[in-house]
């Protein structure tokens, strides 16, 4: 049928700092948003039902798994920047790469405040850039960016309720 | 006045002093689960004294054969968590510990650690205040209502 079950958003904290995590965690629950926080970029695509492949020459990459998809329903990746292993503009990287993925709007966060760092995120398609520590003003920012993607998944008989005003304006002229 | 009232009143202004100082603490602070600072914090705690013994470890090596980057990256760590957790002072000495380290200057990285740990050791007398008085509060509570 399509029609968005009245449920929270959904959003997946990575951050290999477990006080950051239990901090953005708490943000996130205070602003009502339903949390998962874990430590690597490797275990949030493996959450998000991504596994890695290996392949004979290349560095691993990493392919969608058929049926975990539509388990897991997540409206919104927060990650941190510096991790090791995988970076989060690495974890940006593999998510906006992926069919299945590449419409979850993702938010970095980092200690440091490197314009060229940022500009690069923003580039590659991360929706906002929080300077760590994250505040609860941050967190309030995200609700739009999540809206515009539960707008996408609702099925077309739904679509009228969603036109925006230009194109009821269109119809209506 | 009475006792408790009067607790009340100091913790209240201790505890306002105290989240001028550690600005991010405050936003934390909630009705609803009145543990979650004192985790917070214990869990700091642990972790700045965890970094603070692998960087001594790390500075008591032989001069030429200390590992600046590995040290760089322990007090990139620390600076985050005290940053997280808005004790100011101890991650200002942190961004001057990693100066030194990029500048490969041994004597300004054992200064830096040596303010870092006089630093860190006076915000832990000042939390542990804090929480100290929390328990006394609510023990007097406690008892009141018997």
């Amino acid at each position: 049928m399509g029609l968005a079950a009245e449920s929270q958003f959904h959003v997946l904290a990575v951050d290999d700092s477990l006080i950051d995590r239990m901090l953005i965690e708490r943000l996130l629950k205070t602003s009502s948003f339903h949390v998962t926080a874990v430590d690597s970029g490797s275990k949030a695509l493996k959450f998000l039902g991504l596994v890695e492949e290996e392949q004979r020459n290349e560095e691993p990459s990493f392919v969608a798994q058929k049926t975990h998809n539509q388990d897991v329903d997540v409206n919104l990746i927060i990650t941190d920047y510096c991790m090791p292993e995988m970076t989060g503009y690495d974890l940006l990287r593999k998510i906006k790469e992926s069919k299945s993925l590449k419409d979850i709007p993702v938010v970095i966060m980092s200690s440091e405040n490197v314009p060229s760092r940022i500009n690069r995120c923003l580039e590659e398609g991360a929706e906002e850039f929080f300077l760590k520590p994250v505040q609860q003003s941050d967190v309030n920012k995200l609700r739009p960016h999540l809206l515009k993607s539960k707008v996408k998944e609702v099925g077309e008989e739904d679509q009228l309720i969603n036109l925006n005003r230009k194109d009821i304006n269109e119809i209506l002229a | 006045m009475d006792v408790v009232t009067q607790m009340q009143r100091q913790l209240i202004q201790y505890t306002s002093s105290l989240f001028q100082e550690f600005n991010q603490l405050q936003q934390l602070q909630d009705e609803s689960n009145p543990e979650f600072v004192v985790e917070v914090v214990t869990l700091f705690f642990e972790d700045a004294e965890r970094l603070l013994n692998e960087l001594s470890k790390s500075l008591q090596v032989e001069q030429e054969s200390i590992d600046f980057r590995k040290v760089d990256a322990q007090v990139h760590q620390l600076k985050g968590s005290s940053s997280s957790i808005g004790a100011q002072r101890v991650q200002r000495v942190c961004i001057a510990f990693r100066n030194f380290c990029e500048q490969q200057n041994v004597e300004g990285c054992l200064k830096s650690l040596q303010e870092i740990k006089q630093e860190y050791s006076l915000v832990k007398t000042k939390l542990e205040t804090l929480f100290k008085m929390e328990k006394q509060l609510f023990a007097a509570r406690g008892s009141i209502s018997r």
